[in-house]
């Protein structure tokens, strides 16, 4: 028993959280709003230099073989700056996918281009009604009635949906299922389909955590240095407290989180379950930093100008995808309200 | 990160499952509140320790089993799986018998260690005074050195003091130097309560028992060896390093999920009249979710000192978080059971309603004790998020 990180995956999470922090500045974040894609090949190709492209992919196709694990410290990261390039899609989504398809010649013409950096792949579930940046997909998996479908560029028309959050790029992707390859069906697509969504769902809570923590820090340092009253508004008591409620329940979402993508890369038979706990725990904290830290910021939160909205935007974008709350309760509650349940002290493992 | 117990933490998980199974009383104790059942946990403590049950973290000279923190959360889920008696004697055992062992002389230890883990020495705490609660640097009791430096005459009042009508000792803090203000110049004291000078006044809690009370103390004199730490030296023995690891023995996460899994039970069983109002079945959800989760962080925490690490302030985060997680799952169970809700058990129609009224009276007070959670979350603000104090 062993419920921490490895020197390696915190020496790592480190690197990547320097690297992100000096790339991925709120006013880089402006600036790619007012492109045409919002996306920036270059950036994708830093990413791609310090290995985050290729640490999910299998050592045989140029990659390291990593797990949900080993990247659950860095999803956390990427909320924190608010990344909007498709990194997890690509890297915890569809490079599985395309692992555990069955389809080795897919595989063989695609994993060793993300390891690389020279493709974005994109999986598009329909539990998220939309489909997230399908406009720089390289090659989009697409779930449609039950089965997947790999399409490229050419194969897709895209209707795009502006979100509250500038940085999210959402299209309604139509595509002629005839022509398009079907690459599973039936009870394999089922099971890739929810282990896609599970990690989808396992991107987002970590992105949550980073985004809530991203929230405090700004709250933190926007109520030191305003004065009202002759005091900075951070040492009044009722300001304090607004950020000590976020702070305590965030603590609280990190270890289900880190249990979830253990459970993940383990193939535990309650992975799901743990997902949709971490999921459920990491949105609601996220949302309650966006509503605490508005508060603190008086109008200036209320503002475009203030950097602290493309955080909240992100928080709250997050809240449905990969499964509303009521999906992950579902799963929950067939848990624990089940015959028979393993439940209570010593049956946490 | 590995979350597969160890094959000699499953043995160790047997062990202490079969030897509750064998000892665990079958008649539920009375309260510890009263008398008679102060008197039945003294000797269930007494009994743990014959097994060498009592405290698994200490060392074995002291009764102990040199058990680590791992094998203490094990045993902990096990302790309340099995339904055992809550631990009389937990301000001795997980409050001063870590502080004893990291300030006390050896002739100290050898003296109070023992009597601690066999139940015949019964602690109680003396912190809070009248006018020193959330603002415990505000102690006025006075502790005075004799001329001849062999004792001290301790004068004043402590209140709030769990346990205290039947317990034999209370350790605390007294101000040594008169002329002294806030932490500086506080002592801790070991004080017998049979003591000439001292008087008990029981206070009834809400549930009418007199779970708590005031020690006045008239010229109480107490040799100068009952001193812990040194004089003016009682504020840092007070808080001292083992402060987490103390945390997690008081309340350890296995009561919580215990509360939960019992939760969860009552609702399958009324959920045909519950239903109609949707909230409680995400309550239970949720209690459920957020037991779990406090058993996670405690593991991680648990995990991260075995492996020398050290406790930040994030620490601070755990008394709100169990305190609230308390308060709601009692709330639950008594919006489950409706109108029998307000019940007490003994009543001839109250039917199956165990002891949730019971616990919902108690759980009123885990936002208060041990540091209110408004006096935590400063903390948090203060020391975890570095908010500005002033
Ligand atoms: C069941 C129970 C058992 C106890 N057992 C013991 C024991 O064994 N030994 C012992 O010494 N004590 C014990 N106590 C006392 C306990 O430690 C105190 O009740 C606690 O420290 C609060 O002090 P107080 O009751 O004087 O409340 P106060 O300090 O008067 O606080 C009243 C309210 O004001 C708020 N408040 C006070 N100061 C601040 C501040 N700076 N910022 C924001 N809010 C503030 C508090 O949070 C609280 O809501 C026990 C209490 C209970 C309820």
């Amino acid at each position: 028993m062993d419920f921490t990180f490895s020197e390696d995956q915190l020496l790592f999470r480190d690197s990547v959280r320097d690297f992100l922090r000096a790339e991925i500045t709120p006013q880089r974040n402006r600036e790619l709003w007012l492109t045409d894609t919002g996306r920036c090949s270059a950036l994708w190709q830093q990413m791609a230099d310090m290995g985050l492209c290729a640490l999910t992919v299998p050592e045989q196709y140029g990659g390291m073989g990593m797990s949900e694990l080993d990247f659950v410290l860095l999803a956390e990261e990427t909320g924190y700056v608010a990344l909007s390039e498709p990194l997890l899609n690509t890297a915890l989504l569809a490079t599985p996918l395309l692992r555990d398809c069955g389809h080795a010649a897919l595989a063989a013409q695609w994993l060793p281009r993300i390891a690389s950096g020279d493709a974005r792949v994109i999986v598009g579930l329909e539990i998220n009604t939309l489909v997230e940046d399908a406009h720089c997909a390289d090659l989009l998996i697409l779930e449609r009635n039950g089965a997947l479908y790999a399409l490229t560029p050419d194969q897709v028309q895209l209707r795009e949906n502006p979100s509250v959050d500038p940085g999210r790029k959402l299209f309604a992707v139509e595509f002629d299922g005839a022509k398009a390859e079907k690459i599973a069906e039936g009870e394999g697509a089922l099971a890739l389909i929810e282990a896609a969504c599970n990690r989808g769902a396992l991107a987002v809570a970590a992105q949550a955590l980073g985004l809530a923590q991203r929230m405090i820090d700004i709250s933190v340092q926007y109520t030191s240095e305003r004065k009202q009253f002759g005091a900075p508004i951070g040492s009044f008591q009722a300001v304090k407290h607004h950020m000590a409620n976020v702070a305590y329940k965030l603590e609280y979402a990190k270890t289900p989180l880190y249990r979830a993508a253990y459970s993940l890369a383990n193939s535990r038979p309650q992975a799901g379950v743990h997902v949709s706990h971490a999921k459920l725990v990491a949105c609601e904290v996220a949302d309650l930093a966006a509503k605490n830290s508005i508060q603190v910021h008086g109008a200036m939160g209320y503002t475009w100008e203030v950097d602290l909205h493309m955080f909240m935007k992100r928080a709250w974008a997050f809240n449905s995808s990969y499964g509303a709350a009521g999906f992950h309760k579902a799963r929950v509650a067939q848990r624990i309200f089940s015959d028979g349940a393993l439940l209570g002290a010593g049956n946490t493992f | 990160m590995n979350l597969n117990y160890t094959p000699k933490q499953q043995a160790f998980r047997e062990e202490v499952r079969s030897w509750l199974a064998a000892n665990v009383p079958v008649q539920a104790l009375q309260s510890f509140d009263t008398e008679e059942g102060f008197q039945q946990h003294r000797e269930w403590e007494a009994k743990l320790y014959e097994g060498r049950w009592g405290m698994i973290t200490w060392p074995e000279a002291m009764g102990g089993r040199g058990a680590d923190l791992l094998e203490w959360l094990i045993f902990e889920e096990e302790y309340y799986a099995a339904g055992a008696p809550l631990r009389v004697n937990q301000n001795g055992i997980f409050l001063l018998g870590p502080t004893l062992m990291e300030y006390g002389t050896e002739e100290q230890k050898q003296r109070f260690l023992t009597g601690m883990a066999t139940g015949t020495d019964i602690w109680c705490q003396g912190w809070s005074e009248p006018n020193a609660g959330s603002d415990m640097a505000a102690i006025r009791s006075s502790a005075t050195l004799s001329e001849d430096g062999s004792h001290y005459v301790i004068n004043g009042q402590k209140t709030w003091s769990t346990r205290a009508v039947w317990a034999d000792w209370c350790f605390g803090m007294f101000r040594t130097d008169p002329a002294s203000e806030r932490h500086r110049g506080l002592t801790f004291i070991l004080v017998p309560l049979n003591s000439e000078g001292i008087t008990v006044r029981p206070i009834p809690q809400l549930d009418g028992l007199p779970g708590f009370a005031e020690i006045f103390f008239d010229n109480v004199k107490v040799p100068v060896d009952c001193r812990l730490g040194g004089e003016g030296e009682g504020w840092s023995v007070a808080m001292a390093t083992a402060g987490f690891e103390r945390g997690l023995m008081l309340r350890s996460p296995a009561r919580f999920q215990e509360t939960a899994r019992r939760l969860v039970e009552l609702y399958r069983a009324n959920q045909q009249h519950v239903d109609d109002d949707p909230s409680i079945r995400d309550a239970v959800m949720r209690a459920y979710l957020d037991a779990e989760a406090y058993c996670l962080t405690t593991y991680q925490t648990a995990c991260r000192l075995m492996q020398g690490g050290k406790i930040g302030a994030e620490a601070s985060t755990n008394k709100i978080f169990w305190s609230e997680l308390d308060l709601q799952m009692h709330a639950t169970a008594l919006k489950i059971l409706q109108c029998r809700g307000e019940l007490l058990p003994e009543g001839p129609d109250a039917g199956d309603v165990g002891r949730w009224l019971d616990g919902w009276l108690f759980a009123q007070s885990g936002p208060i004790y041990a540091g209110t959670n408004e006096i935590q979350r400063n903390i948090i603000a203060e020391r975890l998020l570095g908010m500005p104090r002033k």
